[in-house]
């Protein structure tokens, strides 16, 4: 069916309002007891998360699990089974959550469909043990709004993500989906723009350039074919948000892009995105068909001039290749290397035509802030940065998870409330923000509201928003070692400085972790650091000392330690460490022998046993075997 | 490049895949992914098949083939395995799964088991970092992995 108008598009969206009204309901109220068939429900909603993280914990299973079961009870026709994005809290993923009543049920097995569905969904008992238990009180939390995790989180680039089915376009506009590309087309491209400009929302994939003037500078240039590209290469590791979006909410993505095509005259739209996001992929390509057969992408869209339709383009394994010439050229089947601006994308980019790049979850901010009005949006943040960002937070820390917060909010919020704190109760020693271009920041960071300034002052960056907590067992020195080995390893060679520097750079860092660094090796380090910052030809090159150089000042007692006494406070340099079994505690029983893979180990049973320092190769193998805590490491 | 026989039918195969993206040099990307998606690696011969087609020298092909880390020019094992070296897993230990997987394999990084069963690669980030340390073998991930965990893991693939 082709939706030709925007009174079609209305009829269509309040259709598809009475369809999710109970799911949106039910988010909106609180209930304490379970709805069931039994006591007079009439229909219930099983939502399981479809999120690459609750996948990779069988979530696909579950789903055909729920199928079955409710078949052979003889209620499949009375309950739905929705498969929605990512709910974000995956530390404790497979998420499960039950319509009306939106009991939320963490770490569900494929094994534990039946109880839920006999219980729960049939005679109204939750299953308890499923249940959220908070830690501080102990106490079962079943509606995720009372959860800490979710209670300081404000969900805008987020905001469909675990609520809708991607897969289905009239969940998408019954949320208001595709109304800020309807209104768009009725109002000058000029007015539109201006409402982007007066929003403040600023690019989210790193460098936080605002939004609304890279439009503006694109639209200035002229020509037949011009192009609007998402780019969607999230290449830092330990980075997720990007990808959820596009596996929870691809329309958002898809509608953002035609009205960036309408302000800037641009017709094409492409999509760049990694070949290792196979789920992403898929959920665009439907969301892509969709809007094509709905008439939402196209020639004329919504009865209007304007026409436009969007590809997809795969990447293959390239960091280099989220800076945007790099992206381009790769679209262009070539070698990803960036090249030198000027010439600007906007005015010269995918095979020369005017290109404008943005990100994926600045795209997914688009339609909410022309739906609620730039004023809403600047509204929320700090003085110079307005909105929300989405952080993947992973690392030591309790909840690892997705999450969404308002610009300003703080470190330790973020790591103490929402995240629950360091894992094991182990000490905390640093974040990592902005990934292998971002920096540690330390305790003495923690009270900074977050936002592109003050992450920046810091020594950081705000980056694509992977944020990794650090705790006492980890080496800063080896941390800045694997963020160089990282960068060394993508450098596309282009240019020297990245080439070469990092090289000596990641050299001396080696020289340092075995034991064999020299004082005057630090003041290397930062000399070459600041000249690869100062003469790299991307951003790239240009970021890629700033791991070493944060940890250089906020760690610098650590890097004399390993260079001065030949010690790893952390326990992680290897070539620093001893093993040794204390012979008072170990009881004999040749567990750490059997399982020691370089047979450095021997003794005889129900005797001290004796490492041989010679053969050791120091894999800890040891340590996790000894029941009696017996393994001494120095 | 070493020498690798490849099929008629692969190099034949090669050939439709170029004509179904128009023999567009600009599909070269696409076209390098589908025929790996295809023959499971780029061997010397199918580059130069690509390359002739396309109308481009081998050397483009090659740089391109490469360049990116997702193009492989040997064939990977029956049961490839992938650990996971992104941040969040680094600091949850996947340096010592990486180094328990080398040893029970007997293999480096890169590398392929002699009886062409097993593969050991690298990646960044599957995006299921509550689970960290995290590695694939094919397309099902193993999560919250123990070095002590890996020779039982490998053993299951015993057929």
């Amino acid at each position: 069916m082709r939706i030709t108008s925007a009174d079609l598009l209305e009829t269509i969206r309040q259709e598809a309002v009475k369809k999710l009204s109970t799911r949106e309901e039910s988010n909106n109220s609180v209930q304490e007891t379970a709805c069931c068939l039994n006591k007079g429900t009439p229909h219930m909603q099983i939502l399981c998360c479809g999120g690459t993280g609750c996948k990779a914990s069988e979530s696909a299973k579950i789903v055909e699990n729920f199928k079955e079961c409710l078949k052979a009870h003889g209620v499949a026709d009375r309950v739905e089974v929705i498969v929605p994005g990512c709910f974000g809290f995956c530390e404790k993923g497979p998420i499960v959550k039950i319509i009306p009543d939106n009991t939320f049920y963490t770490s569900v097995r494929p094994d534990d469909v039946e109880e839920i569905v006999s219980s729960h969904i049939i005679n109204g008992e939750k299953v308890e043990r499923l249940l959220y238990t908070d830690p501080g009180s102990g106490q079962h939390i079943s509606d995720s709004k009372h959860m800490n995790f979710y209670r300081k989180q404000l969900r805008i680039a987020l905001r469909n993500c675990g609520f809708i089915d991607p897969e289905n376009i009239l969940e998408y506009i019954a949320r208001d989906g595709y109304k800020a590309l309807s209104t768009s087309l009725t109002r000058s491209s000029l007015e539109v723009l201006s409402d982007i400009k007066a929003s403040g929302l600023r690019g989210r994939g790193g460098a936080g350039f605002p939004t609304g003037v890279k439009w503006e500078i694109a639209r200035k240039f002229d020509a037949p074919d011009k192009y609007v590209v998402c780019n969607a290469d999230e290449g830092d590791p330990g980075a997720f948000m990007d990808r959820s979006i596009m596996e929870g909410d691809p329309h958002s993505v898809v509608e953002a892009m035609m009205i960036c095509g309408y302000c800037i005259n641009a017709n094409h739209g492409l999509i760049y995105i990694r070949a290792e996001y196979p789920l992403a992929v898929h959920r665009l390509q439907v969301a892509i068909a969709q809007a094509r057969e709905y008439g939402l992408l196209g020639e004329n869209i919504l009865g209007s001039n304007f026409s436009f339709d969007i590809e997809i383009r795969y990447g293959a394994g390239a960091f280099v290749c989220g800076e945007e010439t790099a992206l381009i050229h790769s679209m262009e089947g070539k070698r990803g290397e960036p090249t030198l601006k000027p010439p600007f994308p906007a005015e010269s980019g995918y095979f020369g035509n005017p290109t404008n790049v943005n990100n994926v979850e600045t795209l997914a901010n688009v339609p909410v802030i022309l739906t609620k009005g730039p004023a809403w949006f600047s509204s929320i943040g700090t003085e110079k940065s307005k909105g929300t960002k989405v952080f993947a937070l992973a690392g030591k820390i309790n909840n690892v998870g997705l999450i969404e917060v308002p610009m300003g909010t703080t470190l330790r919020e973020i790591i103490y409330d929402i995240g629950g704190g360091v894992k094991g109760g182990k000490k905390f020693k640093a974040v990592q923000t902005g990934g292998p271009s971002g920096g540690c920041l330390t305790e003495k960071h923690l009270d900074t509201p977050i936002d592109y300034e003050n992450l920046a002052a810091a020594g950081s960056m705000m980056g694509s928003g992977g944020m990794i907590v650090m705790d006492e067992d980890d080496c800063m020195v080896s941390v800045a070692k694997f963020f160089l080995e990282f960068t060394v390893g993508e450098s596309c060679g282009k240019c020297t400085p990245c080439r070469i520097g990092n090289k000596r750079m990641l050299e001396i860092l080696e020289r340092i972790t075995q034991g064999r660094g020299t004082m005057e090796d630090l003041d290397k380090l930062e000399n070459l650091a600041k000249v690869i910052k100062d003469t790299a030809l991307c951003g790239l090159g240009q970021t890629s000392p700033n791991p070493v150089l944060s940890t250089l000042s906020n760690f610098r007692e650590e890097y004399e330690e390993h260079v001065r006494e030949h010690v790893c406070r952390a326990h992680k340099c290897k070539a620093l460490l001893t093993y040794s079994i204390d012979p008072v505690l170990c009881k004999g029983c040749s567990s750490c022998a059997r399982g020691c893979p370089a047979e450095a180990i021997f003794g005889e049973v129900r005797k001290p046993f004796v490492i041989n320092p010679e053969k050791c190769i120091r894999c800890g193998m040891c340590v996790s075997r000894c029941k009696f805590g017996a393994i001494n490491v120095i | 490049m070493s020498e690798i026989k490849v099929s008629c039918e692969a190099l034949r195969a090669t050939e439709e895949i170029c004509h179904k993206f128009n023999n567009d040099p600009g599909e070269l990307i696409s076209i390098l992914h589908e025929t790996q998606n295809t023959l499971g690696y780029l061997p010397e011969p199918v580059q130069r098949v690509i390359a002739r087609e396309l109308g481009i020298p081998p050397q483009k092909v090659y740089g391109v083939v490469t360049f990116y880390s997702f193009f492989s020019m040997a064939p990977k094992g029956k049961y490839p395995v992938s650990v996971c070296l992104g941040t969040a897993c680094y600091v949850r230990g996947s340096d010592k799964v990486l180094e328990e997987f080398k040893r029970v394999l007997g293999i480096e990084v890169g590398e392929t088991t002699p009886d062409g069963k097993f593969s050991l690669d690298c990646l960044r980030c599957v995006g299921a970092c509550g689970l960290a340390p995290v590695a694939t073998i094919g397309e099902k991930v193993y999560g919250r992995l123990n070095p002590s965990d890996i020779r039982k893991i490998i053993a299951d693939f015993g057929d």
